[in-house]
């Protein structure tokens, strides 16, 4: 009885969501303030009635329901509830339950957080969000239905993938989800502004911080799901260029570009056309990365179980949206209204530039994704092309926009003169010579890749603390009274330093060895030592753990024992890598088991990674950038005028 | 057990042996690193644990100890399994647009956004307000009474 | 107005790309020996160890080379359309036997049947790999001449066969 409740609520919902679009936007187009009214309560009931639906999903895995085939598919009576929980988005069918709930959870949001804007651009933005939202009901409700029943019911649950069952499971697609679905919101703003005919700056004023706070969810879930791969899979690789990772990076390369240019717009009114076409682009970029993921199409680890009806069903949906999207950017852009203007070298063409490296970029990573398919379907052979191409291609891309990331806070807007950007970028421009050239001596080796990423990260950071360190010493009021937007900037643009630093040293300075050790033997790894004690088993609520002992040492002092795992779950073949690493914040030293190799030695992979966890840091430190800059007064400065102006009113009469 | 330094004795009799092996070890893992693994197909041949993987991993060894160069190897592999094996696509007529494209684009990129800068700047400099366009101006700015003359 | 649609231009031939792409299989790879003279090997054959087998002992036939293996459950059923192909159609059908126990694949043969004309062992896998195997089962069509005229990958089902393997066996043999 529970799913067919679930499943019933999801097909009422698919209505409002259909008739939210249509009446919300017919009325808007008639200016009917009935049926405009209608979007706010229609937007906040689709979320409710989603809400009861996953909520009673998740009751059929906590009660371990296995006559729901997804269930039964996904979870097992021995599975740990905080998993068994989360397997709620382990497969196909419930993640996209997940995307549901985030899609109208956002529409939900934007009910409650658009107070200050004219109730007809609302109802536009709600009447696209619905009708979006319908799109992805159709496909849930036709062709990936949780609530599907399993007649006979089995006596226990096929078990959670064991790669799933990691506390990563349990952020990384909530956060990334958060993400993707998060830029509809301003591709709905976009639309409803060339709908309305309305194409100025306030449109970009207020897509901003829905923007941003989607960017910031994307940065999160991207780093964790980088984070989970390099501890969970065993081999201390954090990025693998892997397509299904790629189709989340596309998104976020042309979402950065996205928040830059919506500064410009918002700012200067300018590159109203261009703003518009990225915050499209965005959402189309978050749709053909669900398609290529549930599709088939390429082939990846991460890729769901695939079925070619989901496959022609997504590719509709985003065909469709898209499609009609670029057609109304087409019949409804303006063609005139330049907006203000500037010069050749300025805050804004440096931004512009900004744009064009971060598209170029993700057009990039975005052929090499898609580019064996394109081959194979011309017929013209097979082709493989993998991290040696990626890192070719981007890497190159990526310098410019940091040397940019320095000069652009500093230049004036619409006009900024050479000789007050090398005021600024003097100090900055020594420190990272010297730092360049300087660190490499500290880990015994020089080589230039590192002392250019070296220079590029100081440059940066140091330009940007110069900057907060000026400012705050100019207006006298302290650090937390500098506008949040401003702050969030430089934390942000600090955020992409500590990450280059980190990416810089570990891929130059790791160390790798894949040593067969008998019980008391020792390896070096640098300056740590390490003796391996032999491998009990010991048994785990779903799995046997073979668990490994090792004495982690530096100079003769012990620091800690490292227990890496080799787990056999009872429902898979695979057996699981689980790493254990020792962390201090400047490296990790990470150990895996590899096999048996007769007697009591094992073969055991020990790595050496110096600033690893500076590449997570840097993506938290971009992430709370982006919090900074959405929690800005200036958005919470409305509610005070709204107060002001209604206590003047009242005192008016 | 009697002789139990026997399997201690092995150990150290390959001691040698595992220490001359690591040049050549990690030579293997980095013409591995880029070889796509066929069965698992987004992992390398280094990281795959397929018996494909361990099998071809094999092949290299012997072939290294063979004195065979980088680019021997990789022609053998690609020789039974194709180009797809590679995980740099190799620079064909096929791959010039791969190769290429990211430049080109750039070159593209940039141009646009030259081209669009010096246009809104001939435009910008053509327009100027008419007479009564700027005593509009200056009212509505404050700088002048309603008949248009500078306070 | 022109400049405006070419977003949409360029997004049309994405998508029709991948509405294709949706037909293609991207985990198959197809092999570099087609149209080429198979890999020449000697293995010793499965139930006559002392015995040899070549290639080239199959001139002037059409045969099938069947990579298969007692480990492996896709073989199982593929096995009743190999023996079909072999028995009914009068095929020569070789087995590589792959990366597998001499015993245990000479008991799976006893206990599923054998319609081979004989099966060799290829236990290091080494002839696997000079012929680009990387999965099992996989079956190879060689003419007359001992040149590759077609792999199929994964196991070959009755379709497969009346589709693809005799069309293309009939013309060779010609």
């Amino acid at each position: 009885m529970i799913p067919e409740i679930g499943h019933y609520s999801l097909i009422l919902t698919l209505f409002v969501a259909l008739a939210q679009g249509w009446i919300a936007l017919a009325g808007a187009a008639r200016n009917n303030a009935t049926w405009i009214a209608f979007a706010r309560p229609a937007a906040r009931a689709q979320f409710l009635l989603v809400l009861i639906s996953f909520v009673l999903l998740a009751w059929s895995f906590a009660v371990n329901d296995f006559s729901v085939s997804y269930v039964a598919q996904n979870s097992n009576s021995y599975l740990p509830w905080f998993y068994r929980l989360a397997a709620v988005w382990g497969g196909h069918e419930g993640s996209l339950l997940l995307w549901l709930l985030m899609q109208t959870g956002w529409a939900f949001a934007v009910s409650v957080f658009s107070k200050q804007l004219p109730d007809v651009m609302v109802a536009r933005v709600l009447g696209v969000l619905g009708l979006v939202t319908a799109g992805f009901l159709l496909f849930v409700l036709l062709t990936s239905n949780p609530f599907d029943r399993l007649i006979p019911a089995p006596t226990d649950g096929m078990d959670l993938n064991p790669l799933l069952q990691d506390v990563g499971l349990i952020f990384h697609p909530p956060l990334l989800y958060m993400g993707y679905v998060g830029f509809s919101v301003v591709f709905a703003f976009a639309i409803a502004s060339l709908l309305a005919g309305q194409l100025d700056s306030t449109w970009a004023r207020w897509s901003r911080p829905w923007a941003t706070a989607a960017w910031l969810f994307l940065t999160l879930g991207i780093a964790l799901g980088s984070w989970w791969a390099y501890y969970e899979l065993g081999w201390g690789g954090w990025w693998f260029w892997d397509p299904v990772e790629n189709s989340s990076f596309v998104p976020w390369l042309v979402g950065t570009a996205l928040i830059h240019s919506l500064a410009v717009t918002e700012k200067r009114a300018s590159f109203k056309n261009w703003t518009v076409l990225l915050a499209i682009s965005t959402f189309a970029l978050s749709l053909l990365g669900a398609f290529l993921v549930r599709s088939g199409v390429l082939t990846s680890v991460h890729a769901f179980a695939t079925d070619p009806r989901r496959g022609v069903f997504l590719l509709l949906l985003f065909a469709v949206v898209v499609g009609t999207s670029l057609l109304i950017f087409a019949l409804r852009a303006p063609k005139v209204g330049m907006g203000g203007r500037f010069d050749l070298i300025s805050r804004e063409s440096l931004l512009l530039v900004n744009n064009v490296l971060l598209t170029v970029a993700a057009a990039a990573v975005l052929l090499g994704t898609l580019y064996p398919l394109f081959i194979d379907a011309l017929g013209m052979g097979k082709l493989s092309v993998g991290p040696p191409y990626f890192n070719a291609v981007f890497v190159p891309l990526m310098v410019p926009a940091l040397i940019l990331m320095a000069l652009g806070p500093v230049a004036n807007w619409k006009t900024a003169k050479v000789r007050t950007l090398t005021k600024h970028l003097n100090v900055p421009a020594i420190v990272a010579v010297t730092a360049g050239i300087a660190t490499p001596f500290a880990f015994g080796r020089w080589s230039l890749l590192v002392a250019m990423g070296i220079a590029l990260a100081a440059w940066i950071a140091t330009a940007a603390v110069l900057g907060i360190f000026q400012r705050v010493r100019a207006t006298r009021t302290g650090l937390l009274a500098q506008p949040r937007s401003w702050l969030g900037m430089h934390v942000a643009h600090l955020g992409i330093a500590v990450f280059t630093v980190g990416v810089t040293l570990v891929m130059a300075y790791e160390t790798e060895q894949d040593v067969r050790m008998a019980p008391g033997e020792t390896v070096n790894a640098g300056a740590y030592d390490l003796i391996f004690h032999g491998v009990t088993e010991a048994l785990g609520p779903n799995y046997v753990a073979q668990v490994g002992e090792i004495a982690l040492s530096r100079d003769g002092d012990e620091i800690r024992t490292l227990r890496p795992e080799k787990r056999n779950y009872f429902s898979s073949d695979m057996p699981m890598t689980e790493a254990a690493i020792d962390a201090n914040g400047l490296r990790h030293v990470y150990v895996a088991l590899g096999e048996p190799l007769g007697g009591d030695a094992w073969s055991v992979r020990v790595y050496y990674k110096p600033f690893v966890d500076w590449i997570w840091i840097g993506c938290i430190l971009m992430a709370l950038g982006g919090l900074l800059a959405i929690s800005d007064r200036r958005y919470r400065l409305k509610k005070r005028e709204r107060r002001a102006r209604s206590t003047a009113a009242r005192a008016a009469t | 057990m009697s002789r139990w330094w026997l399997p201690l004795l092995f150990v150290f009799l390959a001691l040698p042996a595992w220490a001359g092996d690591h040049a050549a070890e990690t030579r293997m893992l980095s013409i591995a690193e880029e070889l796509r693994c066929l069965v698992c197909q987004n992992e390398s041949i280094a990281a795959s644990r397929a018996d494909l993987a361990v099998d071809l991993r094999q092949q290299i060894r012997e072939q290294i100890q063979a004195g065979r160069t980088d680019d021997d190897i990789r022609a053998y592999m690609v020789e039974r399994y194709g180009d797809f094996i590679l995980y740099r696509p190799p620079l064909k007529a096929t791959t010039v647009l791969l190769w290429f494209g990211p430049l080109l684009l750039l070159a593209f990129g940039i141009g646009l956004l030259a081209i669009t800068l010096r246009r809104r700047r001939a435009n910008r400099l053509d327009e100027r307000l008419s007479l009564d366009e700027q005593r509009r101006a200056r009212a509505l700015l404050g700088q002048t009474n309603d008949v248009g003359d500078l306070r | 107005m022109n400049r405006l649609l070419l977003p949409f231009a360029g997004f049309a031939v994405l998508v029709a790309f991948l509405a294709f792409g949706l037909t293609l299989k991207p985990s198959e790879v197809p092999s570099p020996f087609i149209d080429k003279p198979a890999p020449d090997f000697t293995l010793p054959q499965l139930d006559n160890p002392s015995e040899t087998f070549s290639p080239s002992a199959m001139k002037g036939e059409v045969w099938l080379l069947n990579v298969w293996a007692s480990w492996c459950y896709a073989c199982l059923e593929e096995h009743p359309v190999i023996m079909d192909l072999a028995t009914t159609h009068a095929l020569p059908v070789v087995g590589l036997n792959y990366k597998d126990i001499r015993q245990e694949a000479i008991a799976w043969l006893e206990r599923h049947g054998d319609s081979y004309r004989l099966s060799v062992s290829d236990t290091n896998g080494r002839v696997g790999i000079d012929y680009g195997v990387y999965g099992v089962p996989e079956t190879f069509v060689l003419d007359k001449n001992g040149v590759i005229r077609y792999k199929h990958i994964g196991p070959v089902t009755p379709s497969a066969v009346r589709d693809t393997l005799l069309p293309l066996i009939r013309e060779l043999q010609k």
